[in-house]
């Protein structure tokens, strides 16, 4: 009697061991389940507000297309009708605002995880990531603002690939990705921190991959964000009196705006320009043969500072008159 | 004459790859797509009483049209009743000859102009290139039915609108629009792989081409955060909505508008093609036989002739 338990008991610790194998499940990994508040400490200025400033191309490894193509953004572009509900899309979403909403897609019948799906970009871009082992769809197949996402472990790390993405920004000032643009993110867990790095591939605007990370605090407090925060109810509406069809954009050669980084923050324009090069510490050597524009964003703050509140400065201000 | 043979077989080769396989994707309701790298091939086919069968809108260069036929009779038996030609372009009326002889008797009465298998639709002036003794078309594959500005019906229980956009690529072009369905059949108008070819030789121009582009956007309406919704096909390409559309219009209106800018500077044609004004889309849409200099030099004497200065 005791050996046919023992026997049953094999069969069961067997059969939940291949359980476990047919449902492709590596017993390594973790549940991304949960939500997930966005930390915002990389790149903070840019990522939240104010935003970019527009002509700062740097940290972006761009080629002369991509710059060019930057040169002629006009922020009115956002007003277009066409333009105004566009989401964050795939390789920009995890910049934020996002507070992540991660759920599980489980097939009931056998238990298996099809796919995680994230909620809570701005804009309402939803990504699923299948875990199913599901191709990508042919070339032919339509392309969204969330891409179609594989995901894979690999140890404790969860490697997403990502393709079928439309084009969009890299960063918020002009500079794009074109549509056949892939993503690869790595899902990495510390203790309640999940962090997210994206290697972004575009063959025509970028000379290599440009890698980011973004982390997220596991806060199961968060609240749910409002339909209006998805894009759900995001409805265009005329906002400048334009006639149809109308695209704003910058002319070659006329955008003055793109200067303003470089004279605000006392940049070498040369350097703002961005591109791979500009990226490495072997540029400063290259920067110390630059002329450095004296950085009109500090000096106006020291003058309103010291000199604009000065109270005795006022009255030898009218005694000159 | 030499020209005009020139222009239309640089229009049917702009895209033209080696023979590749067909691949079907379901778009939506009543609406497949064909898609191959040689262009698409939009059917609509559907199951409705007394009114059923197949409309396929364009038919593909002549060497597709076996691949063509096999792929129709895997997603159905239904009759192919309408054939719509968007264009008298060689690789949108290839397969006219063949198709037009249909595989079935239709029975019940005839909508057509003519007792054939198969009504085909066109603009008047792809009509009359197609007619022209020149283009040495076969009668079975010339269309049946022309129109100037517009034709609708009902067919598979949606209704069906035919819009002239001509003036765009050439004088004769027209886009499909299945209302039931919700998708958008847009011909040589609009291409994910391509600058657009503006044919001035057979009556295209720039300003057509945008034009036509904001009407497809006009007739697009997104389904939520910009995206699904009006679904596009492609004359060459993939799968769209109202973002890519939007996308491509922004890109033909923003190099329209270097070059009309230029031209207004007084630059010769060398010279603006010298400025390279397609440079941040040339890696993108550039093709060998359609090249951004190529689409610069187009816009540059369509501009001209219509009175830029």
């Amino acid at each position: 009697m005791r050996r046919r338990i023992g026997v049953l008991m094999g069969s069961v610790v067997l059969v939940s061991v291949s359980a476990f194998a047919q449902r492709g499940e590596a017993p390594t990994g973790f549940s991304l389940v949960g939500m997930w508040s966005g930390m915002y400490h990389e790149d903070e200025l840019e990522r939240t507000d104010p935003g970019p400033p527009p002509g700062d191309y740097t940290g972006i490894p761009i080629n002369d297309a991509a710059r060019y193509h930057a040169d002629s953004w006009d922020a009115d572009l956002v007003s277009v009708m066409e333009h105004q509900c566009i989401p964050h899309n795939a390789i920009y979403s995890m910049r934020g605002p996002a507070n992540l909403n991660i759920q599980a897609d489980i097939d009931s019948s056998t238990g298996r995880l099809l796919a995680y799906i994230i909620d809570g970009t701005f804009g309402g871009a939803t990504r699923v990531i299948w875990m199913d082992g599901r191709p990508h769809p042919s070339k032919f197949a339509a392309h969204t603002w969330g891409g179609f996402s594989t995901g894979t472990w690999e140890g404790d790390t969860l490697r997403v690939a990502t393709t079928h993405i439309k084009a969009g920004y890299l960063r918020r000032n002009g500079i794009t990705f074109n549509d056949n643009a892939t993503l690869t993110e790595f899902f990495d867990l510390h203790d309640k921190y999940l962090t997210v790095t994206t290697l972004a591939y575009d063959p025509i605007y970028l000379t290599e991959p440009l890698l980011r990370t973004e982390s997220f605090l596991w806060n199961p407090y968060q609240p749910l964000a409002p339909p209006h925060a998805y894009g759900a109810t995001c409805q265009p509406a005329p906002e400048l009196p334009r006639p149809y069809g109308w695209v704003p954009h910058h002319l070659p050669g006329t955008n003055t705006v793109v200067t303003e980084f470089s004279k605000a923050y006392g940049i070498p324009f040369e350097a703002t320009r961005g591109g791979a090069e500009t990226m490495f510490p072997e540029y400063r050597e290259k920067l110390k043969t630059m002329t450095i524009p004296p950085p009109q964003i500090f000096l106006t703050k020291f003058k309103q500072e010291h000199e604009d509140t000065a109270p005795e400065k006022a009255p030898a201000k009218e005694a000159a008159k | 004459m030499r020209a005009l043979v020139f222009t239309s077989l640089l229009a049917s080769l702009a895209f033209a790859e080696p023979q590749s396989g067909i691949e079907v994707l379901h778009v939506r309701g009543n609406v497949y797509m064909f898609a191959s790298d040689e262009g698409n091939i939009t059917v609509q086919v559907g199951e409705h009483r007394d009114n059923d069968g197949v409309l396929m809108v364009d038919t593909g260069s002549a060497s597709m049209t076996e691949r063509l036929q096999a792929e129709l009779h895997k997603l159905t038996n239904k009759p192919l009743l309408y054939i719509v030609n968007t264009s008298a372009d060689a690789d949108h009326v290839g397969g006219n000859a063949v198709l037009s002889k249909g595989s079935a008797s239709r029975g019940g009465a005839n909508n057509g102009p003519r007792a054939a298998d198969v009504n085909i639709y066109a603009q008047d002036n792809a009509l009359t290139r197609l007619s022209a003794p020149e283009a040495h078309m076969p009668v079975l594959a010339l269309p049946t039915m022309s129109f100037d500005r517009l034709k609708d019906f009902t067919f598979n229980g949606e209704a069906v609108q035919i819009f002239s956009e001509a003036h765009a690529h050439t004088d004769g072009d027209s886009i499909v629009y299945f209302r039931g369905s919700n998708v958008i059949s847009a011909g040589e108008i609009f291409s994910t792989v391509g600058y657009p070819v503006i044919d001035r030789v057979r009556g295209g121009s720039i300003q057509g081409e945008v034009k036509a582009l904001n009407h497809l956007l006009e007739l697009t309406v997104p389904e939520i955060s910009q995206e699904g919704g009006t679904m596009v096909i492609p004359g060459h390409g993939r799968l769209c909505d109202e973002a890519e559309v939007t996308e491509y219009r922004d890109m033909v209106t923003i190099i329209r508008d270097r070059i009309d800018d230029l031209i207004k500077k007084g630059k010769s044609l060398s010279e603006v093609q010298s400025d390279r004004a397609t440079r941040d889309y040339d890696g993108r849409y550039s093709q060998p036989a359609w090249t951004g200099e190529m689409f610069v030099a187009s816009i540059y004497n369509s501009l001209k002739a219509s009175g830029s200065e």
